[in-house]
């Protein structure tokens, strides 16, 4: 390895020497003029690159958003694209323009041009209008996705543990119960659930992260995590949001496309929506892993039909009748609740 | 000027010029206090250069390791086996060495060798230099700031051998996962080599910083008015006050890290439970962590770039023979750019759950940052507008160092606006976007600034044929590797994955990791040549003849081809003009060192 590197040195070295015995002045004319070339030849192979890149992976990106605002995220971020793309487009073909127009000549000097006040306020106000606009349409959908999920919305727990997520649904009374991390055991309440809290009574617990939601209603999703930092990363959803262990943190979307419906606009039998953790949590942060499941009204409520309260499966005992009109009020696992607005 | 302390300056060292450079003068000095506890800040910024692009090399190698994962990740290799033993076993990754080779190449390369390799170099090498001092204003503070930055290094690679490996939880460390040591194999003592090794970093960082800005602020030669300062000593002395104010920060992060981790309290921790039982802790903040680790991180991100920034500025003025277009804008930009960088950390934790109000105004501050960006963006190309450009290597490195800061530049503007930013978080666009940004276009400032002044620091020239190969392999091979990735990112595949195999939205990039690994593997080896071109070249290059090979106005340059201890042999000379005087001095030279007193009817430069 090492002799390849003296080889080519040698060589580059010998190389140098000829040019100096040559005549260093024309020489580095010659030098410079080809310098010139190839970044005017690297700078077209690039855009075709740009281009062949466009079109070997425009097929592999995700398919349209399933929320309702994801299609705005759609939009704002083909904005964006836009913008950014004129001034990427405009100053690399400067850049690369002036290096070639104004190589070095023994015709021309350089004009000595030191500054301008009128061109650098033109080019203070114009990206800083451009800003301006792209920062008014991100915070309005900003405070659109962040703020508070519409009254009727469905209100799911996930939680994230290394390295698997937890899922737990409400029950027939649409109240989680409380929970504690003191009171967590694997293997008869994995999240802690109180069992003095009636509300607890009739929650699911779905262990293999499958997170059914039903399309065109909105769902509130309640994050926390049992041990390290998590995150819930929903690609198709544009949604994302970290688990912190101490805190709750909320998201909330309104699904509208179905996996049925996904699995025959994508053409991929074997489409389904998951669930990424986004932030780094140990050695199996790639392997954590869930779905959802966006399915009808009538498909969920057969599906809830089937699934037996957490306290019945983990309890060998029957499980208890829940508590009749229950204030649907949200208990979390946590001091402070941050919630999303 | 003349009370400046210095050791006896090695007169001897300049009329040697043309002699040989085997020997090293013991007559002189010993070589000890000489090469090793020196305390010239030439000697130092060039042991800084060496230990930074060691770093580069181990840390760079690291990325080779894990992108042959990533890339390949059903095959084995076991060359890898060579290399890291029983952490690639049959020449197969290990998933929690995946983790700790993406943290530690993280941890080397932003710290060691960007913050370090590239401040450390330069701020000691040009300060001095190019404002007119025989040597900094505390040099052997300076000296010791290499000195911790050594021992830092040397923890930091001893971490590396341990048993459970060193810290895996990325570079960033957030508690939890990097405070328990259930939490990962690298959160035990690796982790508390990493925090002793970063804990020595900060110190060194601020012995540094320090001492260049009391250097910059007392320590002109006269008629150096700060207007009359390079561009590369204004963003020196930006980055030092970027260090100065915001390590401390960092440091008191680090330092409630280790309480948390070995005296039982809780600021990170709360309601946790694992390994089988609940921990005790309630009531900490693992957020808090984040806030005061990137109340650095994101200073930190400049103190990367503005060196680069002032250098790409210097070499793109000198090359095209143009003065710098709207140096007092540059400056401004760069106070802007100094300022926002201070309020714009927490557009790292928009999905945190921290307060969707609070994120507004970070959006808000971010995308301001923008503007002065701009400002240089545009003031760099008119600077190559209507110039006579010399393709010099520096000046290649210099114009891709534009290239990638507008490319790299752009994308930030997706990630700093939350609502794009709630998608695009922890994914590979922003991988592509600051590898592109501050990393593959600091590194091109920091090459720009090496071709450059290595006439300076050695007294002859690196080859220029394998500078031309190196600079284009990397260019291509950046723009390769990262502009995919983009994609990647926008398709939501997440960073820090050791396989993507099972994911049904992610497993379809998988021949595009395996071009990308090609083209990384590709690239380490193109730096390879660089390394080669730079040893070999201290000792072998072509000599440098004339007192100012670039034909620079400014004061480095009126030092002997190699100076010795002290800078100047005689008096330090005054200053009359501003340092971009690119105009015909009437002798058939296109520029006028700053040295030269201003005619009757001249006014100084370009204000």
């Amino acid at each position: 390895m090492m002799l390849v590197f003296v080889i080519i040195y040698q060589i580059a070295k010998a190389s140098e020497y000829a040019t100096i015995l040559r005549g260093e002045e024309k020489i580095n004319a010659r030098v410079n003029r080809t310098m010139a070339w190839l970044l005017v030849a690297f700078f077209f192979l690039g855009l075709y690159g740009i281009f062949m890149c466009h079109q070997a992976l425009i097929d592999r990106m995700l398919p349209i958003s399933a929320s309702e605002h994801g299609v705005e995220y759609d939009s704002m971020f083909l904005v964006t694209l836009v913008v950014t793309g004129i001034v990427f487009f405009i100053t690399q073909t400067a850049l690369f323009w002036f290096a070639y127009r104004y190589q070095a000549s023994q015709k021309r000097t350089a004009f000595f041009y030191a500054h301008n006040n009128r061109l650098e306020i033109v080019w203070t106000t114009i990206p800083a209008i451009a800003m301006a606009v792209l920062v008014a349409i991100g915070l309005r959908n900003w405070g659109r996705m962040t703020g508070a999920a519409p009254k009727d919305a469905m209100v799911v727990e996930v939680v994230g543990k290394q390295f698997n997520w937890i899922i737990r649904y409400p029950g027939k009374d649409g109240a989680l119960g409380k929970r504690d991390f003191r009171k967590i055991n694997d293997a008869n309440n994995v999240l802690g659930l109180d069992w003095n809290d009636k509300d607890n009574m009739d929650d699911v617990i779905a262990q293999n992260g499958e997170l059914h939601l039903v399309v065109n209603k909105p769902v509130s999703l309640l994050i926390g995590s049992r041990d390290v930092i998590h995150d819930v990363g929903l690609p198709h959803f544009r949604m994302k949001m970290d688990a912190v262990p101490g805190i709750v943190t909320t998201i909330w979307f309104t699904p509208t496309i179905t996996t049925a419906k996904m699995k025959e606009i994508t053409g991929n039998k074997d489409f389904v929506y998951e669930i990424s953790c986004d932030q780094m949590c140990g050695k199996g942060h790639y392997s954590m892993r869930g779905t959802v499941i966006v399915e009808t009204q009538a498909e969920y409520d057969a599906w809830m039909a089937k699934q037996q309260t957490y306290y019945a499966s983990a309890n060998p005992a029957p499980a208890a009748t829940p508590a009749e009109g229950a204030a649907p009020e949200q208990k979390t696992d946590s001091v402070k609740a941050i919630t999303m607005k | 000027m003349s009370d400046v302390i210095i050791q006896g300056t090695t007169t001897a060292h300049g009329h040697d010029a043309h002699g040989g450079h085997h020997g090293h003068e013991h007559h002189e000095q010993h070589f000890i206090t000489k090469y090793i506890f020196s305390q010239d800040h030439k000697v130092i910024g060039k042991q800084f250069l060496i230990t930074g692009i060691i770093w580069a090399i181990i840390g760079a190698l690291m990325s080779v390791f894990f992108r042959l994962q990533l890339g390949f990740p059903n095959e084995t290799f076991p060359i890898m086996e060579k290399f890291l033993g029983e952490w690639a076993k049959g020449g197969k990754l290990n998933p929690e060495f995946y983790y700790a080779l993406v943290t530690m190449h993280g941890t080397i390369l932003v710290f060691f060798v960007l913050t370090a390799g590239l401040s450390g170099t330069f701020a000691n090498l040009l300060i001095p230099l190019q404002i007119g001092a025989r040597d900094m204003a505390s040099p052997f503070m300076n000296m010791l700031s290499y000195w911790f930055f050594f021992i830092s290094s040397v923890f930091m690679f001893v971490s590396l051998f341990i048993q459970t490996g060193p810290a895996s939880g990325g570079w960033t460390t957030y508690p939890p996962l990097s405070a328990l040591k259930e939490a990962s194999m690298g959160s035990g003592l690796g982790m508390d080599l990493w925090l002793i090794s970063m804990a020595l970093f900060v110190v060194s960082s601020l012995l540094g910083g320090l001492n260049y800005i009391s250097t910059i602020l007392n320590m002109r030669t006269k008629g150096m008015t700060m207007t009359r300062m390079p561009l590369t000593i204004w963003a020196l002395f930006f980055t030092a006050v970027l260090g100065v104010l915001s390590f401390p920060v960092l440091f008191s992060g680090f330092v409630l890290l280790i309480f948390d981790r070995n005296f039982g309290t809780s600021f990170y921790l709360s309601e946790i439970f694992i390994g089988g039982k609940a921990l005790p802790h309630i009531g900490g903040s693992a957020i808090l962590y984040q806030h005061l680790f990137w109340f650095l991180g994101h200073p930190e991100v400049y103190i990367i770039m503005l060196p680069g920034m002032g250098m790409a500025s210097e070499v793109l003025s000198n090359h095209s023979r143009k003065p710098i277009f709207g140096y007092t804008a540059m400056i401004l930009s760069l106070i802007g750019i100094t300022v926002l960088a201070f309020v714009v950390w927490a557009h790292h934790m928009f999905v945190t759950g921290m307060s969707p109000f609070l994120g507004s105004i970070f959006v808000l501050l971010t995308l301001l940052i923008a503007v002065p960006s701009a400002v240089k963006v545009f003031n760099w190309l008119t600077t190559m507008w209507k110039g006579n450009i010399r393709f010099t290597v520096p000046m290649m490195f210099a114009i891709g160092f534009v290239s990638l800061f507008i490319s790299g530049g752009l994308t930030g503007l997706f990630l700093g606006n939350s609502a794009l930013d709630i998608h695009l978080h922890d994914t590979y666009f922003v991988v592509a976007h600051f590898h592109i940004v501050m990393g593959v276009s600091a590194f091109f400032g920091m090459f720009a600034g090496i071709y450059h002044w290595f006439p300076k620091m050695f007294g002859r020239f690196m080859n220029n044929t394998l500078g031309y190969i190196h600079f284009f392999i990397t260019l291509a091979g950046a723009y390769l590797i990262f502009w995919p990735m983009h994609y990647e990112g926008i398709a939501g595949m997440p960073r820090r994955y050791y396989d993507y195999s099972a994911w049904e939205s992610f497993k379809n990039f998988e021949s595009l990791n395996s071009f990308i690994s090609i083209a990384a593997i590709l690239v380490f080896f193109a730096q390879l040549i660089f390394v080669v071109n730079f040893f070999v070249s201290i000792f072998r290059g072509r000599k440098v003849m004339v007192q100012n090979p670039w034909g620079s106005p400014t004061l480095e340059w009126t030092t002997p081809i190699n100076p010795g201890h002290g800078n100047w042999e005689g008096d330090i000379p005054e200053v009359y003009r501003w340092p971009y005087d690119y105009k015909d001095d009437g002798n058939g030279n296109d520029f006028i060192p700053q040295t030269t007193p201003l005619k009757a009817d001249e006014h100084d430069g370009g204000h």
